[in-house]
């Protein structure tokens, strides 16, 4: 089934879904203006705005939920900013747009709400929220917008508030390059997404989603591939995708709920909600551009289950798992209408369970003086109860534990690969598995075996306004997956906005390849269990084989980023700096100093001697009359 | 006859050329610049007569004006310089120069 036509809306809730973006943005220029007078209560204006953008969210959501699925395909027209030139401004509310309006602002909200405590501490706690809200402004603009441009505008402001919210403790001067780095990273990606651009505005002469659809038929296949890999160069550094990957591993030097909210649930999602948007007309099943999609989602799912083995820091292990199930996504995204519906439903249950594991994450360095070495904690299930139940249950849903939401949407993913094709199908299967290992790893260094905290350590629960997001994420974890892929509901709801494959899925809970994905989970899990639960961690990191270097090193992402990028790029700046010093300047200062040269010899003529002045005029004349007189007789 | 006037009138212009190129005292100088002048008029009136028109005539009493106001105000400038330097020699009077 193709996707529903696009219809124009007004009146209701949905009329005014703008407030969905205005609440969150107004909160953020009232903290950025109001200054210190907003310290008293700017934690708590940031909080209202989120929970009430999810208000409206949920409003606009049953409201669309009332029509007829083949018109829930809404725009909702705001501003027409060069008439018969570029497209009007609007919104677009669609299944599509109004599943990540529910995940930004329900997960943004909760994420809120834990930063209440979690940065209760920081003296810029107001500055802190404006920046979460200015966050969640600006992805609501990029999934609802109604074209390009609107999207454009979006991503790079939720570029902005990722580099703001990474550099927020700007006096450590790793997490300013980590901002930094994040930045000019995404810089290579949005320019691939400003590309795209113009070459979708050249080809079809409009910018808008419907436009672009309606209007496809006409154009090259040529222009078409250009546009969908550009496309994917734009998703691949907003979504930390190989190869622009380097930046999220240094972005876990925010504090934990951006890492929660931006970098896990979100923000890193953009890419994969780039490919779903644009899927039916540059990502066709079996073109180029989507062929690249499914290598870079498989790629990139080993890479990061990969780097997250080997890695000591909480966060940073975390990031890795991120990146994995990026690539889980990505790759659904990329096999087409049987894989979307997939990829957004793995990326909603992501953003419940890896949010929940970031913000206990959180709740663990909070308790441990901001320690995030792993081999520094253990034991902490005890003294961590509320902690620990609910980091297990994001551990259990982001495994694949039977009838959590990661088992769904994940074995959902990976039986639409298997079909698409049996190489990505079993890839995405060893991914699986490693990923049982490091997540058991994770789990068992932290909360289990022998404590080898810190002499100073005085672990404790995290007070309830943290554990409270912490259990309704939980309790999502659980129950969403289920949900949404039983009964293909989440599929068919999608529908309209991205179409529906030819012949619906159905879940086999005995399938091979969930089978032998069920086996290696727990193959991983028992190996990480003989190694880091039952055996002993020693407190400083082994030097490992050089496979474990290889991972720590992130693959040598960043030795290749330099041995390719930043050396020539250094040895370029300096063959510029040396031509514009010699060259460009020797010309101009030798032009200068040639004239001062000559004006200075030239002035000793004025030699203060009046008789000399008047020898001069007299020679002067008598030349004057002879060459007179020269040709006067011609 | 006319050749006689202006052989005269360039020898007397000579002379004063050559004295203002090489004598120091300003007084001197400045009665070679005279001398020049009055060379040059008695070329003017030389051809007024021999063309039988008076315009030679006319620039001549110009020129006696010129030098009459140029007098006032050199001399002024001469003696102001001897006060001031004890000296009317026209190279000691060499401070504007590179």
């Amino acid at each position: 089934m193709e996707p529903a036509k696009i219809i124009e809306h007004a009146g209701g809730v949905i009329g005014v879904s703008w407030l969905l973006i205005a609440l969150p943005l107004l909160g953020a220029a009232v903290l950025l203006l109001g200054g210190r007078r907003t310290d008293r209560f700017g934690h708590l204006l940031g909080v209202a705005t989120a929970v009430a953008s999810f208000v409206v969210g949920v409003l606009v959501f049953l409201q669309l939920l009332g029509f007829d699925p083949a018109e829930r395909r809404r725009v909702v027209p705001l501003y027409d900013f060069i008439p018969g030139l570029v497209d009007p401004m609007g919104l677009l509310i669609d299944p599509l747009s109004i599943s990540f309006v529910l995940l930004i602002t329900g997960v943004g909200s909760l994420i809120h709400i834990y930063s209440i405590g979690y940065m209760a501490h920081d003296p810029n706690r107001r500055r802190f929220f404006a920046y979460l809200n200015l966050f969640v402004a600006a992805m609501l603009l990029l999934v609802l917008a109604d074209n390009y441009i609107g999207l454009y505008v979006g991503w790079e402001g939720v570029g902005l508030a990722s580099y703001l919210l990474i550099g927020f403790w700007q006096h450590k001067p790793s997490a300013a390059t980590a901002a930094k780095k994040a930045f000019i990273v995404n810089r290579v990606g949005d320019f691939g997404l400003a590309i795209a651009i113009f070459i979708i505005f050249t080809t079809f002469n409009t910018v808008s989603f419907a436009g672009v659809m309606t209007s496809g038929a006409d154009a090259s296949q040529g222009s078409l591939t250009a546009i969908g890999l550009l496309l994917l160069l734009g998703a691949c550094g907003k979504s930390a995708q190989l190869p622009l990957q380097s930046w999220l591993l240094d972005a876990m030097e925010g504090p934990t709920p951006v890492s929660a909210l931006i970098h896990a649930a979100t923000m890193v999602t953009a890419g994969v909600y780039l490919v779903t948007r644009s899927g039916a007309m540059f990502f066709p099943e079996g073109s180029t551009a989507a062929i690249a999609v499914t290598i870079v989602g498989v790629a990139t799912l080993l890479a990061g289950a990969i780097i997250g083995t080997a890695k000591d820091d909480i966060k940073k292990a975390l990031a890795g798992s991120t990146m994995s199930q990026i690539g889980y996504m990505m790759l659904a995204a990329g096999i087409g209408p049987a894989g979307y519906a997939f990829a957004i439903a793995h990326l909603i249950t992501h953003g419940f369970f890896k949010a929940d594991m970031f913000l206990g994450a959180g709740s663990v360095m909070h308790a441990m003086n901001d320690e995030v070495d792993m081999r520094k904690y253990g034991g902490l299930r005890k003294v961590m109860p509320i902690t620990f139940a609910t980091f297990m249950i994001g551990y259990l849903a982001i495994i694949g534990f039977p009838l959590l939401s990661g088992y769904f949407t994940k074995d959902g993913i990976i039986e639409s690969a298997m079909e698409h094709n049996a190489t990505l199908g079993w890839l995405a299967v060893l991914g699986a598995g490693i990923t049982g290992f490091y997540m058991s790893r994770l789990v068992f260094m932290t909360f289990f075996g022998k404590k080898r905290w810190e002499a100073d350590a005085h672990p404790h629960e995290s007070p309830a306004v943290m554990t409270w997001p912490l259990i309704i994420l939980s309790a999502g974890s659980i129950v969403l997956g289920g949900y949404l892929i039983l009964g293909n509901r989440f599929m068919t709801f999608l529908a309209p906005a991205v179409g529906l494959p030819e012949h619906l899925p159905s879940f086999h809970p005995f399938s091979v390849a969930g089978l032998v994905t069920l086996a290696l989970v727990a193959a991983g899990a028992a190996l990480a269990w003989f190694k880091y639960g039952a055996g002993e961690v020693p407190v400083t990191a082994p030097r490992g084989s050089f496979l474990t270097t290889f991972a720590r090193r992130d693959l040598y992402g960043d030795a290749i980023n330099e041995a390719l990028f930043m050396r020539p790029g250094q040895w370029l700046t300096r063959l510029a700096v040396f031509f514009d010093n010699r060259g460009i300047d020797g010309l101009v200062n030798g032009l200068a100093a040639g004239i001062g040269g000559t004006s200075g010899r030239l002035r000793r003529v004025q030699t203060g001697f009046v008789r000399s002045y008047a020898l001069s005029i007299f020679v002067g004349a008598a030349i004057l009359v002879g060459a007179w007189f020269v040709v006067g007789n011609l | 006859m006319t050749t006689h006037y202006l052989v005269l009138s360039a020898l007397l212009f000579v002379i004063g050329g050559v004295g203002v190129l090489v004598r120091r005292n300003a007084i001197v100088v400045f009665m070679c610049v005279e001398l020049m002048l009055n060379a040059c008029n008695l070329a003017f009136v030389t051809f007024a007569r021999q063309n039988g028109n008076l315009d030679g005539q006319i620039i001549a009493f110009f020129v006696m004006i010129v030098a009459a106001a140029e007098v006032v105000i050199g001399l002024a400038i001469i003696v102001t310089i001897f006060r001031t330097r004890r000296s009317a020699s026209v190279d000691d009077v060499n401070l504007l120069k590179y």
